[in-house]
């Protein structure tokens, strides 16, 4: 059952450049506990695409199964929706843009959807550098099945019922690295100021982006004990680059000292902006990434921001010189080649 | 000396695969294909790369019936660690040619069959110096002795590699002697032809030769798929190397060279068809080819495209199972689990075509029907039908086709609608206009595999899930006469009838008339769609007695049949062969004749 909002006019709300408020991004009421990590990431993907002036027929929402997989609901209802099987988005998102690459694609799924489930999927699209923005919610449990651990959950963390972690978790950052992936970034769904950035950017970026977002869950996994809590996370999170995302039409500023900040320019118009927080951080260096992700975790804890950037890469379009008109739009008649060609085709077989 | 036989024979080649013997298979069939007398080509292959047995068999007969015989008349026995079986198996009278570089063991040969020994490998290393050619040529070596033996035209061989080797005269020259050398030993030591020959007439002229996968591949291309996604998986690999090749030929842009398709080879089957869904879903023909254990995998995302209505097209060249079963070996063994996959409440379109020139015509047909009625469709085709080269009629193409793209709203349709609501059968018909991503604002809608109503609203509502449900039903249902109708020969006056499916046509055709020589008439139906159409129904009811012929080994063509006419389980005798091996008419003979009024003096049965 859904819940519709309630349509209220508020004459004096800034339109965006269609002129849409937000309002016309937002989706139905959500239905995920109060207080749900979700929520917030739902708030901040209303407020990317309102900001990035995107026609919300044009934008395409994907999803697997799952707590994360039930929001695209709540946002962007003039949107169309894929709400898939557990763990199969990848493979709808691909097959759809193998389609129309010319809409917008952006998928939400979680941590069991992702890495448990779905993780060679994942990993496929991540190596096909399918052009979307790839969201894993994570929180560490399967919520809808009531509280098991998933395959992120942390070695050690305590669950609800005393249960503690005793294998390690899968860094889906690691796993995107590996596989190839050309955005790669972490935020935390209580900081919507680090959060919309780079939102804004992963949907600006050309290739996959894989930006996964620790978002607790306030039922099963918001407790002493739990290193995917809020209270955990607010106090390890910690920002190693920090993001702002740059609109192409914007001017460009210079607030900042020269040697701490770093603009890359997206393929899609825009920048993003980094501050580096920290000395000798290069997003551009796959495997300094990977690296200093590592110690950070042996050290208790979770870098956040954009991780690592490759804005020159080959998406899986191009990669296959595929033409720039959809499939999904091309006349039979240019795809047929004809009664003659196969007899001519034939002649060859007798 | 007994008869002459002329253009009637079945030729058997036992070899090792690995060894180069394929081409020297194909040089041999095309050649009599070419001599304008009716073949076929079985392969009968191991799942292995080199090394182990492999067998070729080739069925001529000028009356076309190319059906598999296991009257073998000459045997070409080339591996010895199969001699014992591969001799066994010749019919009396018969004729086994064998390399006699070194002696056949002598409790192996038969009083009723002629022995012939070629010296291949002596006569290789004495005329062929490359180690190489002294193994590939003891293959073209011992198709020079056969043509020899049943008097095939040397030219219809030479032209073959004049073609084949065009920018290579030297390999023309070495071929065409190994050839010789074989074709003048047999005509030295042998009497030459045997009884058994093979004359040029003309019933192939408007035919071709070819497998079909390829068939498969090239209706795919022609019926406008941009779409494919696929896992290799034996016997359907070669239906998407097909498309490939095919698309790279064909399918470019002729101005950039950009390619008007898109090929993922997925990383397993559930990501095939969950591909083939997200295109299907975004407006795109898509299609996946795979065997019976990626329909397995794929069950899930089936019932994803049948409920959420995302047309479909897939590709279940089947094989032997269950589990791994026999990759290399046919059977009809999906049936069932087609017509329902994936768990719940489901059934879907399925297509069963005979030969490879149904392959091609019912492709185009299952994407019609797919995007007609917005739901995945089956093409149950086989190892037999997929991979051997079969003699087919000339594939023609209606340049005046036009895709039944079904109902998809246009961005003009929804600017005048009021409102849009995916799941709507405003027309009665239980199909449901859709619209396409970024077509238009008003089109946009959340599909979903979980319940929905009408609207396209997810529900829990008993009234509002069996609402759309129970139109699901009704619309399928209605496809059957839609689908390709059966193939029915009746008006025999008999009571008894025949009922099969797909690749069994050919051997069962013979076998009726086989029957019909002996004044036995049944009346015959080939089934070539799911759900059934209504005359299937007709056909059974105005029959006491049908005989349902399929390979596989829990008659699951009959399991449906009742399942879906009501007809009491005693009226359908089940027929089955589910060996692996191509139907023969001689199976279906002996299975039928225990049933048959016996006419007295039987005639000598077909081959």
């Amino acid at each position: 059952m859904s819940t519709s909002k309630p349509v209220v006019s508020h004459p004096n709300v800034p339109r965006n450049k269609l002129g849409f408020i937000p309002r016309d991004y937002e989706g139905v009421m959500s239905t995920l506990c109060a207080g749900c990590g979700h929520d917030s990431i739902t708030a901040a993907i209303i407020q990317a695409f309102y900001e990035l002036n995107i026609p919300p027929h044009e934008a395409v929402k994907v999803s697997g199964i799952g707590c994360s997989s039930k929001t695209p609901t709540y946002f962007l209802s003039q949107s169309h929706g894929f709400n898939s099987v557990h763990g199969r988005m990848p493979t709808i998102a691909s097959g759809a843009n193998a389609a129309n690459p010319n809409l917008t694609y952006i998928g939400v799924s979680g941590d069991g959807d992702s890495l448990a489930i779905g993780l060679g999927h994942l990993s496929h699209i991540i190596r096909r550098n399918v052009n979307m923005l790839y969201i894993i919610e994570n929180n560490g449990v399967y919520g809808l099945t009531k509280g098991q651990f998933s395959a992120s959950a942390d070695k050690g963390s305590k669950g609800k019922r005393g249960d503690v972690v005793e294998l390690d978790a899968i860094d889906p950052l690691q796993l995107a690295l590996t596989m190839g992936a050309t955005f790669v970034a972490r935020s935390f769904s209580g900081d919507k100021g680090q959060l919309v950035p780079l939102i804004k950017a992963g949907l600006t970026h050309k290739g996959f982006v894989l930006l996964d977002i620790i978002s607790p869950c306030v039922t099963f996994n918001d407790h002493e004990g739990s290193t995917k809590s809020y209270k955990n996370t607010r106090k390890n999170c910690m920002k190693v680059v920090h993001t702002d995302f740059v609109p192409p039409e914007e001017e460009i500023t210079t607030d900042y000292q020269p040697g701490e900040t770093k603009d890359v320019e997206l393929h899609g118009g825009g920048m993003i902006r980094l501050h580096k927080v920290h000395k000798d951080y290069d997003p551009t260096d796959r495997a300094a990434a990977s690296t200093y992700m590592r110690s950070c975790q042996d050290r208790g804890e979770v870098p956040t921001g954009l991780l690592f950037c490759d804005t020159d890469s080959q998406d899986m379009y191009e990669r296959h010189r595929a033409v720039k008109e959809p499939l999904n739009h091309i006349s039979h008649k240019k795809l047929c080649p004809g009664s003659e060609v196969l007899a001519n085709i034939q002649a060859g077989l007798k | 000396m007994s008869e002459v036989r002329v253009n009637d024979l079945v030729l058997k080649i036992a070899t090792v695969n690995g060894t180069g013997s394929a081409s020297a298979n194909a040089l041999l069939s095309k050649s009599i294909y070419r001599m304008g007398i009716p073949v076929s080509g079985k392969n009968l292959f191991p799942s292995n790369i080199q090394g182990l047995p492999t067998w070729y068999e080739i069925r001529a007969n000028a009356d076309g019936h190319t059906a598999r015989s296991s009257q073998i008349d000459v045997m070409v026995a080339m591996n010895k660690d199969t001699y014992a079986e591969d001799l066994a198996e010749v019919r009396p009278g018969g004729y086994v040619l064998h390399d006699s570089s070194w002696p056949m063991n002598a409790e192996l040969i038969r009083e009723d069959f002629t022995l012939i020994g070629i010296p291949l490998a002596k006569l290789c290393v004495e005329h062929f110096a490359n180690p190489r050619e002294r193994i590939l040529m003891k293959n073209i070596m011992y198709v020079g002795a056969i043509a020899a033996l049943l008097d095939m035209e040397l030219d219809v061989i030479k032209d073959q590699f004049q073609e084949k080797f065009a920018s290579k005269p030297k390999l023309i020259e070495s071929n065409f002697k190994a050839i010789m050398l074989g074709h003048d030993y047999a005509k030295e030591h042998y009497d030459c032809p045997l009884p058994l020959t093979l004359d040029r007439i003309d019933k192939t002229s408007d035919h071709v030769m070819i497998d079909g996968n390829t068939a498969a591949a090239l209706g795919c291309l022609f019926a406008g798929a941009t779409v494919g996604a696929w896992y290799p998986i034996t016997p359907s690999t070669s239906l998407f190397d097909a498309f490939t090749n095919l698309c790279k030929k064909y399918r470019n842009d002729p101005d950039t060279g950009e390619s008007r398709y898109m090929i993922m080879q997925s990383e397993d089957e559930i990501a095939a068809i969950g591909m083939v869904l997200g295109a299907g879903w975004n407006g795109a023909r898509s299609f996946t080819a795979t065997s019976g254990p990626g329909i397995s995998l794929m069950g899930e995302c089936i019932g994803l495209g049948y409920y959420a209505e995302i047309p479909a097209v897939i590709f279940d060249i089947q094989r032997v199972g269950p589990s791994t079963g026999m990759p290399t070996r046919t059977q009809q063994c999906d049936i069932v689990s087609a017509a329902y996959a994936s768990h719940g409440d489901t059934k879907h379109i399925v297509l069963f075509p005979a030969n490879p020139e149904e392959c091609f015509y019912l492709s185009v047909a299952a994407f019609d029907l797919a995007e007609r009625f917005q739901t995945p469709v089956f093409v149950l085709s086989d190892l037999d039908i997929g991979m051997n080269d079969w003699l087919t009629p000339e594939l023609k193409w209606d340049d005046t086709y036009t895709p039944d793209r079904g109902k998809v709203l246009s961005a003009d349709d929804l600017e005048n609608m009021e409102s849009f609501f995916r799941y709507q059968d405003v027309d009665g018909d239980g199909i449901c206009p859709r619209t396409l991503p970024g077509t238009h604002p008003k089109g946009a809608y959340f599909l979903r595999g979980s319940g929905h109503n009408q609207y396209g609203r997810y529900t829990e509502k008993s009234d509002e899930y069996m609402e759309v449900v129970d139109r699901i039903a009704r619309k399928i249902n209605r496809a059957g006469e839609h689908a390709p109708q059966p193939i029915i020969q009746s008006g025999t006056g008999s009571r008894q009838g025949v009922i099969t499916l797909g690749g069994c046509d050919g051997a069962v055709q013979e076998a009726l008339t086989a029957l019909a020589e002996q004044d036995i008439t049944l009346d015959f139906m080939r089934i070539r769609a799911f759900p059934f159409a209504h005359s299937v129904r007709e056909f059974i009811s105005t029959h006491d007695q049908v005989f349902v012929i399929e390979q596989n080994r829990d008659g699951q063509l009959r399991s449906l049949l009742i399942n879906e006419t009501e007809t009491a389980p005693e009226k359908l005798i089940p027929i089955l062969e589910y060996g692996g091996m191509p139907l023969s008419a001689s199976q279906v003979l002996d299975h039928l004749k225990p049933h048959l009024p016996q006419r007295a003096p039987a005639k000598e049965t077909s081959r």
